[in-house]
């Protein structure tokens, strides 16, 4: 009897591994149907079977991963200049109102223009390369990264700082003991927000200023006319991006497990 | 060590909700007295109850004598020393969640010893500070694990293990149930029988602070004056219904509050 009212437990039970994998096969049979009766030649409108052999023969080849490697490698540099510069400036903006209210009027006027107006600019002063491409991406997340720092640093309880004053921290202690800590799960939140941003700009930024990278990829295939490799790079950057996603992810629980159940 | 003389303190702060009444005085900016030339003096080792309604600007006198604030007039002179800033001389306990919620209850109550070289006497230390509050197998805890008294507790150990010359407690027992209220009450009574440090207590329970003080002190409604500077020298442990004195006391307090004890 016991094992009878498990069973009809578990039926009510949600399956939360294999419910994104039929989303995923919903979306594959609705690409195989739209392919085959859109009227459109396969040339123009590959069905799935004809992009996955395609993409397999580019993984083989080795071509796929090298693009794969050289966006990520832009992403990388572009990202870890982001952080390195726009923390530290969100922190000290964060902290200090005088330059909050000098600095914060002209961040918020740049931060609306888009990553890819900045493309004639980049190109010109930064030559073809991968310059111009981290220096896109640089833009697109830096922005975010200091406001959210700046309003992550600004909303910390003051009791902490009298507390830290009470107990004569050095102003690295305030740093390192108050203020990281504080504001590391907004960080990571924004490191997740950015991150995805800066996903978006690359595949941008390598359709006009370099000749590698998954969004050179794209464009060459397209001037080749071969669809089916512009689906397949297409591929790769949706699985890239929900990876990307995913190690922030694990990352903000890392960080977050011991704490932040607290709420504040 | 933890003389306090409060010097003719006066606070004021900018009112930003009313404009300028004509011809108010000062610089255009329409000041609002808060504190109006508190004097007082606390002995060492003294356990000091200072009771007002609440927004009377009593947290503010403290928040001055710990240094957190700079008086708008007068001066605070803790032990032949004028107080700028804040100091872990003299520690301020917090109305509520003054631990750092990022650091377990070890962690926090190593703050105020971290400069100690030796590892052993430091560990020592702390475990001492925590078995005198009875937060033993906690060690480990994050501040949302634990509940409001184990909370305070904890900041108690916190604040105890920097041995400070005096303790400044804001309301310690607000937002306790009764029962928890009463043991922290014993817990902080208990306290400064053993350390014998300088201790402020602020409350608006007249309860609490005719059965803790030495002394108490009634500041009136804003700005604050101080209205009664009473020595309480009853045995303890106190008791209202044995101290008719006590109880006298009491009720000419509570109607100094514009309130009838008995209705």
């Amino acid at each position: 009897m016991d094992t009878a009212e498990l069973k009809t437990a578990s039926r009510y039970e949600p399956r939360p591994l294999a419910c994104p994998w039929i989303a995923f096969a919903v979306l594959l049979l609705l690409w195989e149907l739209l392919s085959r009766f859109s009227g459109l030649s396969p040339q123009v409108f590959p069905g799935p079977i004809p992009v996955l052999v395609s993409m397999g023969k580019l993984a083989a080849s080795g071509i796929l991963l090298r693009h794969t490697v050289a966006s990520l490698f832009r992403i990388t540099v572009g990202f870890y200049l982001a952080v390195l510069l726009g923390l530290p400036l969100g922190i000290i903006l964060g902290r200090n109102r005088i330059f909050n209210t000098m600095f914060n009027p002209v961040i918020q006027f740049l931060k609306p223009i888009s990553p890819i107006a900045w493309i004639p600019l980049a190109m010109l002063w930064f030559g073809i390369g991968d310059k111009p491409a981290i220096f896109l991406i640089f833009l697109s997340s830096f922005f975010p990264l200091v406001v959210s720092t700046t309003i992550a640093v600004s909303s910390i309880n003051p009791v902490f700082f009298q507390v830290a004053a009470n107990f004569n921290f050095t102003r690295r202690e305030v740093l390192s003991k108050i203020i990281i800590p504080a504001i590391t799960p907004a960080t990571i939140t924004a490191f997740r927000i950015s991150l995805s941003i800066a996903w978006l700009v690359v595949v941008a930024a390598e359709m006009i200023a370099v000749r590698s990278g998954l969004g050179y990829l794209i464009l060459d295939s397209r001037n080749a006319l071969r669809m089916d490799y512009v689906m397949a790079g297409m591929i790769v950057i949706g699985i890239i991006g929900l990876l990307l996603d995913l190690l922030m992810r694990r990352m903000g629980q890392l960080a977050s497990t011991s704490w932040y159940g607290s709420g504040n | 060590m933890g003389h306090i003389l409060i010097d003719s303190v006066c606070k004021e702060y900018p009112n930003r909700r009313r404009k300028p009444r004509p011809g108010s005085p000062g610089t255009g900016k329409y000041m609002v007295p808060v504190l109006d030339h508190i004097t007082l003096e606390f002995g060492e080792g003294e356990m000091v109850c200072i009771l007002g309604p609440s927004g009377c600007g009593k947290s503010t006198l403290l928040r001055i004598v710990a240094g957190f604030e700079p008086p708008t007039a007068g001066r605070v002179i803790i032990d032949n020393k004028r107080v700028e800033r804040p100091s872990s001389d003299s520690i301020f306990v917090f109305q509520n969640n003054g631990l750092l919620p990022w650091m377990t209850v070890w962690e926090n109550v190593e703050l105020g010893l971290r400069h100690l070289e030796d590892r052993e006497a430091k560990n020592e230390r702390i475990a001492e500070q925590i078995e005198i509050v009875e937060l033993e197998g906690f060690e480990q805890h994050y501040p949302h694990q634990l509940s409001g008294g184990m909370r305070r507790r904890a900041e108690l150990a916190r604040a105890l293990a920097v041995n400070p010359n005096i303790m400044i407690m804001d309301e310690p027992f607000s937002g306790l149930d009764f029962l928890t209220h009463m043991k922290m009450r014993e817990e902080v009574v208990n306290m400064h029988r053993f350390t014998r440090k300088t201790t402020l207590v602020v409350t608006h329970d007249i309860d609490d602070a005719l059965i803790m003080g030495d002394r108490i002190v009634v500041l009136d409604d804003r700005p604050a004056k101080v209205k009664l500077d009473h020595k309480l020298d009853f045995p303890r442990p106190r008791d209202f219904e044995k101290l008719p004195e006590l109880s006298e006391l009491r009720k000419q307090i509570f109607l100094m509050q514009g309130v009838l004890y008995a209705v």
